[in-house]
């Protein structure tokens, strides 16, 4: 556990950074400090690792406070990713992955070993083991920041933005598979971004921090979006959040899936016409797994072709939030929102009206007092932001 | 006498000659940059050491080589004579032109880099011997290049003073009215330029696989 | 025989007459002041036509470098051999070094000048170009003030070698401070060899610090702004203007 006990940093000029901050980090989960620019996120994570020191007020990591041990020697215990990853632009990618234990003196056999399994790990295969930097992109120089984080297995890892410096789509990517990642490794990571819907994706627990470097709210995503603690973590929280708080307000359990008909790629007219519920029919892989909508008075042929297929809607796992289960029933050209399985099979569909019922289900059932500050539920389901499965 | 006959009878003072011009125009580029190591080290890390070092070294590049060929003896009590003036004044050109490559070399390493060493647990020393100067070494060789060749150049000065390397050969062809020494001389001089500048360009490029590569400058 | 370098530099004998210290001082920075002159007229135009077309720069490079390994005595000498027999005048040795100073002084004036309209903000001559500037206005409005501290160094690096080299020019039989050094030499008087190369430095740093300070009242104060060093780029490699003394 990281723990912030009334931690202030302020500077010789007066400015305050970080005011009375005080906060924990639980062991295992990922703690997201997330605020406008100046709000001291950084300040407070970079006094973790003592790269800034506090003026006053404690941080304690698994009990010990930071200021009793020797500044190298506790960095050694904690990854540290950065926005450009700032990786060594004259060691090669698994150099890179093991400077730090080769600094500490593990043979270079053993290194190269072990960076390989760490890059596949990061999802790097074997080929970007002897790239230098420059010779990857953003996302990939990411990967291997990650990586080098973890090489020496630190229980803790700190993140400062690490997402923030690659496009949209390669963000959601590293994003989800950070998430995957960190399921498998159980890391205590504070992560600073100043992006709400990733801090909302990512995040146990999310603070909120404020101008002057004051603690707004602690809190995990679902409580902070169902009750932002003031105006300024409400309007922080921003638009949307009603509609955002569905992908922490449970599953779709309760909903019922309808049976629906569909055909496989490649069926006759007839058969389509002969399935179709209201001129619309479900076309599927051979697998069983859908792959979109078709129009009967559209069909273009005698056959259901992918020329066909209307690929506008998105799928929502049968264990799925509402908020995906909603998007999937608003997203599709018939009106019926396309349910799979965990195996990606077709497993039903749902109504609007029907996500609606369990929203409201749900909402009546939520009980009022919620997690705080060091007593955080585990978020319920992890793609919160981007509706998770395919689209359609 | 023919230039061929010239050169074929002093074939062995040439040598000689070319021989001491390397020794006079390398051991002061190892030694310049043995001292400007630490002290561009110094320059980097201290802003209000950084101008004044500039500053400084800029001052006394501006002292012209045979001046300081000159005035060198009675600072060290050496005679007019030795060798070792012309190895250190060259020695003090080139810390003078190192000391800001060095340190504009250092600040050149990118921000990110050096926060990522500290927060990873490098200690100081072992930041800048593993990471600043790995990095920094294009920009150091580049500086080093220039150096070497204003060394060579430099050196035969020396010869109006009577210190024998290729410049000796330039006084020699002038009293005789005879083109054949001078242009053997300036000849080798270029050549000698020539290949410590490709050295130096080579062990650079070979000192940074990581870099990449675009086309020699 | 003077016995003390105080005592030369001193001494009133020396500061008067046709070979004096004043005297010389001002056949050398006559003779300095033709060659910067001359090699103004040459650089600085043919660097800005380089740096505003872009044609021509990979010439400019590669002949720096040379120039630079070029031992300036040996050229002196042969220059000095090759002209002197067909100049009957008294110019018979000032054309000759004039010629090799100019030769000496173009390149770091060219190549900072080139360098110095080749780094101008391409955004800035776009922005000009965008409004409506013509060509002509551009360099002369836009990239020569923004290149002007990488010029002035360019003629401050110019103007030190030249002073050095000037002093060399004493050996074949001109005049200047250089001449102290020389007969001083000759003559085994130490005194006059180390109270003229005191004077030559003294020259050469006096000539630097009033290029530094004019260099201070040219330059607009938007360039001139102290970055800071992280974000400067590196000093060596384009604009490297050492002075091969």
């Amino acid at each position: 556990m990281i723990r912030f006990d009334n931690v202030t940093k302020a500077y010789p000029d007066g400015t305050v950074a970080v005011d009375r901050l005080s906060l924990e980090a639980p062991t295992g989960k990922i703690t997201v400090l997330v605020g406008p620019s100046g709000c001291g996120k950084t300040t407070s994570m970079r006094m973790v690792n003592r790269l800034i020191e506090p003026t006053s007020g404690t941080i304690t990591l698994g009990g010990q406070p930071v200021s009793g041990t020797d500044a190298t020697e506790l960095r050694r215990k904690i990854g540290y990713v950065i926005q450009h990853a700032g990786l060594f632009p004259h060691k090669n990618v698994a150099d890179n992955v093991m400077a730090l234990p080769r600094l500490l003196g593990l043979g270079r056999r053993e290194a190269r070993t072990r960076a390989l399994e760490l890059l596949e790990r990061v999802g790097l295969g074997p080929q970007f083991a002897d790239r230098y930097p420059w010779q990857l992109s953003g996302g990939q120089q990411q990967r291997v920041g990650v990586a080098r984080a973890l090489a020496a297995d630190p229980p803790y890892l700190l993140m400062d933005e690490p997402f923030s410096a690659v496009d949209p789509v390669v963000r959601a990517q590293l994003q989800e598979e950070f998430l995957r990642l960190q399921r498998e490794i159980g890391k205590t990571i504070v992560l600073v971004t100043h992006d709400i819907d990733e801090a909302l994706k990512l995040g146990d627990q999310v603070a909120v921090l404020r101008e002057g470097g004051r603690l707004a709210q602690a809190a995990a995503p679902a409580e902070l979006l169902a009750r932002p603690a003031d105006a300024f973590v409400a309007g922080f929280v921003g638009r949307d959040r009603g509609y955002r708080a569905l992908g922490f307000a449970g599953t779709g359990d309760g909903v019922i899936p309808a049976a629906e008909p569909a055909v496989v790629l490649g069926a006759t007219r007839a058969e389509a016409e002969a399935a179709a519920l209201d001129g619309w029919i479900l076309v599927t892989a051979p697998g069983g797994e859908p792959v979109g909508w078709a129009a009967l008075d559209r069909l273009d042929g005698d056959r259901v072709t992918e020329q066909d297929l209307n690929l506008s809607a998105t799928t929502a796992r049968t264990d799925g939030t509402l908020r995906e289960l909603l998007d999937a029933a608003l997203s599709s050209p018939s009106g019926r929102g396309v349910l799979v399985d965990a195996e990606g099979h077709l497993a039903g569909t749902v109504s609007p009206t029907a996500v609606a019922r369990a929203i409201e289900e749900a909402a009546s059932a939520t009980a009022p007092a919620g997690a705080t500050a060091g007593s955080v539920e585990p978020a319920a389901g992890s793609a919160a932001e981007a509706p998770a499965g395919s689209h359609l | 006498m023919t230039a061929a006959e010239w050169l074929r009878h002093n074939a062995g003072e040439i040598a000689d000659l070319t021989a001491w011009h390397l020794w006079l125009s390398i051991l002061p580029l190892l030694i310049g940059l043995l001292v400007a190591l630490p002290l561009g080290r110094l320059a980097h890390r201290s802003r209000r050491l950084y101008p004044m070092l500039v500053a400084l070294a800029g001052l006394v590049y501006t002292v012209p080589s045979l001046a300081l060929f000159i005035l060198l003896p009675k600072l060290l009590s050496t005679r007019i004579l030795d060798p070792v003036n012309v190895v250190i004044a060259l020695s003090v050109y080139t810390t003078a032109l190192l000391v800001r490559v060095v340190a504009d070399g250092l600040a050149a390493v990118p921000a990110d880099v050096i926060q990522s060493a500290h927060a990873m647990g490098y200690r100081s020393h072992q930041r800048l011997i593993r990471i600043e100067l790995p990095i920094a070494v294009p920009v150091i060789a580049a500086g080093l290049r220039v150096a070497a060749v204003s060394n060579v150049s430099i050196v035969s000065m020396a010869a109006l003073l009577g210190v024998p390397q290729l410049g000796s050969l330039f006084t020699q062809g002038f009293q005789l009215h005879f083109f054949t020494p001078i242009v053997t001389g300036v000849v080798l001089s270029l050549v000698i330029a020539l290949v410590l500048d490709g050295l130096i360009l080579l062990a650079g490029h070979s000192l940074t696989p990581w870099q990449p590569r675009r086309s020699a400058r | 025989m003077s016995t003390s370098i105080t005592g030369w530099l001193t001494d009133p004998v020396n500061w008067s007459g046709p070979d004096g210290i004043p005297a010389q001082t001002l056949a050398h920075l006559e003779l300095s002041g033709m060659a910067l002159a001359i090699a103004l007229v040459i650089g600085v135009p043919v660097g800005l036509l380089i740096g505003h077309t872009g044609r021509g720069a990979f010439l400019v490079g590669g002949l720096a470098n040379a120039l630079r390994a070029l031992p300036t005595l040996g050229v002196l000498m042969i220059a000095v051999l090759l002209i002197t027999p067909h100049i009957a005048s008294d110019l018979a040795f000032t054309i000759p070094s004039l010629i090799v100073l100019v030769l000496l002084a173009v390149p770091p004036i060219l190549t900072n000048t080139y360098a110095g309209v080749f780094a101008v903000d391409a955004a800035a001559v776009d922005a000009a170009r965008g409004m409506g500037w013509r060509g002509r206005d551009i360099l002369l409005r836009v990239q020569l003030p923004c290149a002007l501290p990488l010029i002035l160094s360019g003629i401050r690096a110019a103007a030190l070698q030249i002073i050095a080299t000037a002093t060399v020019a004493a050996y074949v039989s001109l005049g200047g401070l250089g001449r102290f050094l020389i007969d001083g030499l000759a003559q085994s008087d130490y005194a006059q060899m180390a109270g003229g190369a005191i004077l030559v430095a003294a020259l050469a740093l006096a000539v630097e610090l009033l290029l530094l300070g004019l260099a201070r009242l040219l330059v607009s104060p938007g360039l001139t702004r102290r970055v800071s060093r992280r974000t400067s780029p590196p000093a060596v490699p384009a604009s490297a203007t050492a002075t091969a003394q």
